[in-house]
């Protein structure tokens, strides 16, 4: 087992909610702070954007924040250099992109270059099950986790197929829809985190729609814990600095903690 | 000898069905977020079996016939042919309701989409034309209709944007990214997912997951299969040396390569300079499909540039990729300028004002016509995918 695995099963056996919260890589200068903020708030693990031009799996935010990012000169080399400079934080780095980007070079020197940069994680959410071999070897031989989505309309067979082959975590998409931050969850969201569950005892970590400490808790009462991005990205596009995310996700920390208080 | 038939036998069909999860080769296959793989695999299905039924495909010959025109007419092109040295067959697309071949594939869509209980139609466009076909077969078998538009072919189409209107879909400008085709087939596949169990959508063009690239070859083959009987007919070597046709996604050129692949009839697609895919592009996976892409050393897919709003995408359909890698056809590109320039001279010439999409075929007849690749004496079958009256305007700036 890899080292990202290891690590989410590890907190999750001691009884701790998962808490991932995304950046959309290159959206600062200083971008890599907030991955610092995300650290300092009790983050399990760190999702980092790499942006691409035509990202059709997220809503307006992260659409927002990618060309942003794009706009200012942003480069996968470049986000991987940024991430390098992480290596001190001691919390797992999990990238997310878009097939295009991973096929550019082919996906062994993708995740070879994942590994260098020092991410543990590679989520793609264009690449369903079905299409991943190569990627998944490419993944496996790096040590990198290559984790795969499950979706409310994936059928039974392929949720467990889709929980035998995912690494590190298997990400649960709580609706049907693209990311973005909703006023409510779907009771399609924790039915899912419900049924992956049942089917395999790696860590499941819900995402989309996600972005009140309310809504994670409500989350995380059947899935391991949860992914937090346009929340978070909505008000960096606002302007909101590293110290301002903190914030925001030390309540969401504390909440997943103490569900009760 | 043993050698051929061994050479021939092992060499793929070309335009046949393709491999498994809707392989061309390296090319196509099904590249879409989790959310969508039910979705694709539930059109898959129902187009597999409808297109195994005859009372479909009888349900379908029947509307193509008494609503969209069908047959369309093989027109000789007289004076160009004479002028140019070739003998120059126009298969008529611009003649069918709509004013493009985008009719025949929606049609096909709509009563599929209609057969699976969906009772709305999503697509996307660029120059409108599929928008307005969509709008057209919606209106004709009852149901909604949803048309994403990049916002700067919104302004450059105005007139079927209101043709859309009229017949009765919601026209929802798109404001991301170079608010083009390319952006229009992202937001129309964002909204896919969160209506897939409802909405059926309607790609235009022989681009996307599988099947739809296999599909919508399949809708659109009746240009092919017309030409092809016409030809023989028409010609005494009953069947063309040349099949040319203009290549955005690429569907009409697939519809009509399809009536000729297994001919000795050279194959070629026409591209945009600036959206040439085939002829420029490089390997990559956009909007749920692995073909030819321009884009640049990271990955980020570029900006398309043509004078036909049908022709900026920076991509090409996987089964074009294809057929370019078996050598099978052969993809040219043309800048805007010889384009207009071959939109005036067929009008004048011919009486006959093609869309600029389609006037790109014409404009690399008028180019290779006496060189190596189009020898003075050839037959040409040209499909002239749509007429010009949506591109007026844009004419009317340039010329």
């Amino acid at each position: 087992m890899n080292a990202l695995e290891t690590r989410l099963r590890a907190r999750r056996d001691a009884g701790r909610k998962l808490l991932m919260p995304y950046v959309t890589g290159g959206i600062t200068p200083d971008w890599t702070e907030y991955a610092r903020a995300f650290a300092a708030a009790g983050a399990d693990a760190i999702e980092i954007g790499v942006p691409f031009s035509d990202p059709t799996l997220d809503g307006v935010t992260i659409q927002e924040a990618s060309h942003a990012a794009l706009t200012r000169g942003a480069t996968p080399r470049g986000v991987l250099a940024g991430l390098a400079g992480l290596a001190d934080l001691d919390v797992p780095l999990v990238v997310s992109t878009y097939c295009n980007l991973v096929f550019r070079d082919g996906p062994w020197a993708f995740c070879a270059a994942l590994r260098e940069a020092g991410a543990s994680g590679l989520i793609v959410p264009d690449l369903p099950v079905d299409e991943a071999d190569e990627a998944a070897d490419a993944a496996a031989g790096a040590g990198v986790d290559l984790a795969l989505l499950a979706s409310p309309a994936t059928p039974a067979p392929r949720l467990a197929e889709i929980s035998r082959r995912s690494r590190g975590f298997v990400y649960a998409v709580s609706l049907m829809g693209t990311t973005g931050t909703r006023s409510a969850l779907g009771p399609a969201a924790t039915a899912l985190a419900g049924r992956i569950t049942g089917l395999s005892d790696r860590p499941v970590l819900l995402g989309f729609g996600i972005s009140t400490p309310g809504q994670a808790v409500e989350a995380a009462r059947r899935a391991d814990g949860v992914v937090v991005g346009a929340a978070i990205m909505r008000r960096v596009l606002a302007g909101a600095r590293p110290d301002e995310i903190g914030a925001f996700l030390t309540a969401m920390r504390e909440a997943l903690d103490d569900p009760g208080a | 000898m043993m050698g051929d038939v061994a050479t021939r036998a092992a060499a793929p069909r070309a335009m046949g069905v393709p491999g498994e999860r809707g392989r061309f080769g390296d090319h196509g296959g099904r590249y879409v977020p989790e959310s969508l793989v039910e979705a694709c695999r539930e059109v898959e299905e129902a187009f597999r079996e409808a297109w195994a039924d005859p009372g479909f495909r009888g349900e379908l010959a029947t509307l193509l016939a008494v609503h969209a025109g069908r047959p369309t007419p093989l027109t000789p092109a007289w004076r160009l042919s004479a002028e140019l040295g070739v003998t120059l067959l126009l298969k008529r697309e611009d003649l069918a309701h709509t004013g493009s071949h985008k009719i025949n594939n929606v049609l096909g869509q709509a009563l599929l989409a209609a057969r699976m209980g969906r009772t709305r139609l999503i697509a996307e466009t660029g120059a409108g034309q599929h928008g307005v076909a969509t709008a057209t077969a919606a209106a004709l078998l009852g149901l909604e209709a949803t048309v994403f538009m990049g916002e700067r072919d919104v302004e450059r189409q105005a007139l079927n944007v209101f043709r859309m209107r009229m017949l009765g879909a919601e026209v929802v400008p798109v404001r991301a990214g170079t608010r083009t085709l390319k952006d229009a087939t992202s937001e129309a596949m964002r909204h896919w997912v969160g209506v897939a169990g409802s909405a059926h959508y309607c790609v235009g063009s022989v681009i996307g997951p599988s099947p739809y690239p296999y599909m919508v070859r399949e809708f659109q083959r009746v240009i092919g299969d017309e030409a092809r009987r016409q030809c023989a007919a028409a010609l005494p070597s009953a069947v063309p040396d040349h099949v040319v046709a203009c290549v955005g996604g690429g569907s009409n050129a697939a519809g009509t390569f399809a009536g000729f692949a297994d001919t000795p009839a050279r194959l070629w697609g026409v591209e945009a300079e600036g959206g040439a895919g085939a002829a420029l592009g490089r390997p990559g996976v956009l909007h749920g499909f692995r073909s030819l892409f321009l884009q640049d050393d990271d990955g980020q897919i570029r900006e398309a540039h043509s004078i036909a709003a049908g022709l900026d995408y920076p991509g090409v359909g996987p089964e074009h990729a294809h057929l370019r890698d078996l050598g099978r056809a052969r993809y040219v590109t043309v800048d805007d300028g010889e384009v207009t320039a071959a939109a005036v001279r067929l009008a004048r010439a011919e009486g006959i004002v093609p869309a600029l999409e389609s006037a790109h075929a014409v404009a690399w007849v008028i180019r290779a016509a006496g060189s190596g690749e189009l020898p003075a004496g050839s037959t040409v079958l040209l499909t002239l995918s749509g007429r010009g009256d949506k591109d007026v305007a844009t004419l009317m700036e340039v010329l």
